[in-house]
């Protein structure tokens, strides 16, 4: 029932908690920066598994998924939600944030997470990678705001322009 | 004449200061900022004097040492007789692994053994959980059954150490396993020293691993203080923590409300289960966190003693004065470490405990440098354990009691924190107590904006943190960082079958159906609890025969 069209409606983006850990303080934090930069924001709560989030962005109907993770599972939970992503055909980008190393946010990439935020990330930063990087999805439509820098469609566009002046 | 002139001196205040000395100064060179506060956001006076404490009456507000209030202190001697106890907390992996630290760390120097568990054991599930996938043995130890209990304490005698666990939900299956593990030692219960977290309130308010509802957990909570005051007479049954408060984001003085209003929560229940409270109070211990602020936070701890002892003397009628005096464990702030800069967390962390000892605390965790990147390697925590060390050994602070006492500033802020906190805890006694206060989503509420507001300050440079918003470095600093190898879970995962397959499935099946039976009744939990664990049932299958009766707990889904 929600209006589309107009191009300007606003971005649905769901923050998930995936995983067992208790820390959801960034997880709060980064829901209401985003709320606050106005976009629509769709809250898990904890301990929710892939499952259980890909459930929840599908019939939300979400432009992307944010995932806060600071258990150290991140390379299971990340792949976990993308496989699962993919087996419903749904092109939802994910990106996320959490105590993950350098060398893991590297791979993690590789299997299609769009962008990592890790300690010490503001929450402007994150606003404005959204802003530049996640658009509305039509039906269907790959969700990622093309680059114009990209040359061409790319199963697992890359981020890497921002998020390697991040890492320290 | 000479005495009229020495009068003179003395009458100057505050007030001719700031007109005759410090204005002209001010005006050729101002503050360097227009106000000043703690890192909570207290407002700081520029200059604390005999003004500030005008009316204080030193016998009223500190008392002396080991005596009532127990401002400068719960024991007389503080550190002259005995230093704090060093206790790092550690646990990763298999139980194997974590034992190997565990002998590593005391032959080091350690003085007690405090286990991490890892999230499925600290959330009651099984390492065969679906939604334990991926987080076996990562952020501490993993614990299914007994038999990995076994393995934990192996060739550690239970009645010479004293051993922390830090568990909350399942806390009393842990316990019982702890027990068990004792009594195959041949150790005498009655000598078992230590202390198990179990305080599920901040669980709802602040480190969300939780699994039964408020209230059916405060009555397991009672049971266990029942059971433990005669079997187990020197457990301490509760760690009332404020540390998993202040992480999620509050303030100091609400970190000090939210965790003593927790402690009156659990004395309320206990004494309304028909317990004496002299019988139990003695053993309740508390653990605060030691922030970054170094006087806030001496102020917090000497503030947590005078509320402590009022509350106990005068609102339970308590008569022994063991149940008025704090004890507590501190850790420093693990959200005060940065990845940037991971050198710089170890002189933020020797600043911490200089705080938490200055604070009067019986006994300290000392994060490791690397613990915002992962769970320490074997350096870092020497390091963190070294610092400790130095501070006990070499610095001197430990050879006299309280040495802050009667500094106008300490003294004013301990009792502003007093007043900011005895605030919010009437506050959730209008709502009818804390678990009222905790089902209407209050403290969450109040942590949560605390630490939104923390966030803003920092993105606005109005607060520093050293390495993130000022002073940073492009280049990364190389540290190492501890690797969990993912086998662990299948590891854990058949190390379960195993016991599974191999326990006696008759008696396995009776322990679980007694529990079930004595749970619908209100029976003491306990004894049932640890005939489950001695038939070997996994702490999954405890809790879920649990819930069957108990019930689930699930948050309200707000993030403001």
């Amino acid at each position: 029932m929600r209006e589309r069209g107009g191009g300007e409606r606003k971005l649905r983006l769901l923050v998930g908690k995936v995983g067992l850990d208790g820390h959801d303080r960034g997880a709060k934090i980064i829901a209401r920066a985003l709320r606050d930069a106005g976009f629509e924001v769709i809250y898990t709560g904890l301990h929710q598994t892939p499952e259980m989030v890909v459930a929840t962005a599908i019939q939300e109907d979400v432009d992307a998924i944010s995932l806060s993770i600071l258990s150290g599972a991140h390379n299971t939970l990340f792949p976990r939600v993308l496989d699962l992503l993919r087996a419903e055909n749904a092109r939802i980008p994910v990106f996320g944030g959490g105590i993950i190393p350098v060398e893991d946010i590297l791979l993690l990439k590789k299997a299609g997470v769009q962008a990592i935020f890790t300690p010490g990330a503001s929450m402007q930063e994150v606003v404005e990678w959204v802003r530049a990087n996640i658009g509305p999805r039509a039906a269907g439509k790959e969700g990622v705001r093309r680059k114009r820098r990209l040359p061409s469609r790319s199963a697992s566009p890359k981020t890497r322009r921002r998020s390697g002046r991040r890492k320290k | 004449m000479k005495r009229e002139s020495d009068l003179a001196v003395r009458r100057r205040t505050r007030r001719d200061w700031e007109e005759e000395t410090l204005r002209p100064a001010l005006a050729r060179s101002p503050e360097r900022l227009p106000e000043f506060t703690t890192l909570s956001s207290m407002p700081i006076e520029r200059l604390y004097t005999a003004e500030d404490l005008e009316g204080w009456d030193p016998d009223e507000k500190l008392g002396l040492p080991g005596e009532y209030p127990y401002t400068r202190g719960p024991y007389p001697s503080m550190y002259r007789g005995r230093l704090w106890t060093m206790r790092q907390f550690s646990g990763f992996g298999t139980a194997r692994d974590t034992n190997r630290r565990y002998r590593y760390l005391l032959d080091h120097g350690q003085t007690g053994l405090s286990v991490a568990f890892d999230m499925p054991t600290l959330m009651g599930l099984d390492p065969d959980d679906p939604r334990a996938l991926g987080e076996v043995g990562r952020e501490g130890v993993a614990i299914a059954t007994l038999a990995d209990m076994e393995a934990l304490f192996e060739g550690i005698p239970l009645a010479e150490v004293s051993t922390s666990m830090t568990i909350n939900a399942p806390a009393a299956v842990l316990l019982a396993m702890y027990l068990a593990v004792a009594r195959r030692q041949k150790a005498d219960w009655k000598q078992l020293r230590g202390t198990i977290q179990n305080d599920i309130l901040k669980e709802y308010i602040a480190q969300k691993e939780w699994i039964f509802p408020p209230r059916p957990s405060l009555r397991i909570i009672v049971d266990m203080i029942a059971f433990c005051t005669e079997q187990v007479p020197n457990w301490n049954t509760i760690s009332i923590s404020g540390y998993h408060i202040r992480e999620a984001g509050s303030t100091a003085a609400q970190e000090l409300a939210f965790t003593l209003a927790d402690g009156i929560g659990y004395v309320q229940a206990a004494v309304d289960a028909g317990l004496d409270v002299d019988s139990f109070a003695p053993r309740l211990s508390f653990f605060f966190n030691s922030h970054s602020d170094f006087f806030e936070e001496i102020a917090k701890f000497r503030a947590a003693r005078r509320i402590w002892s009022k509350v106990m003397r005068h609102r339970f009628r308590a008569r022994d004065p063991r149940s008025w005096a704090l004890r507590t464990h501190a850790q420093t702030a693990g959200c005060s470490l940065t990845a940037q800069q991971p050198h710089n967390n170890v002189v933020r962390v020797a600043l911490q405990a200089l705080s938490a000892v200055l604070g009067g605390t019986q006994s300290l965790h000392t994060n490791s440098m690397d613990e915002t990147l992962g769970l320490p390697t074997e350096k870092a925590v020497t390091i963190a354990l070294r610092t400790q060390q130095i501070l006990a050994e070499e610095t001197g602070i430990s050879s006299t009691i309280d040495p802050l006492a009667g500094s106008y500033f300490v003294e004013s802020l301990t009792d502003r924190m007093e007043r900011e906190a005895l605030d919010l805890i009437d506050a959730i006694d209008r709502m009818g107590g804390i678990v009222p206060a905790i089902e209407q989503g209050f403290p969450q509420r109040e942590i949560a904006e605390a630490s939104f507001r923390y966030q803003q300050q920092i993105e606005r440079g109005e607060k520093t943190m050293v390495g993130v918003n000022r002073y940073t470095e492009d280049a990364g600093q190389a540290i190492e960082v501890l690797k969990i190898p993912p086998s662990v879970e299948g590891t854990q995962v058949r190390r379960l079958g195993q016991v599974r397959r191999t326990r006696d499935p008759v008696a396995h099946g009776r322990a679980l159906k007694d529990l079930v039976d004595a749970a619908g009744t209100g029976a003491n939990l306990m004894p049932p609890i640890l005939r489950a664990v001695e038939a070997y049932a996994s702490l999954g299958e405890i809790c879920g025969a649990l819930k069957t009766i108990l019930g689930e707990y699930h948050e309200e889904k707000t993030y403001f």
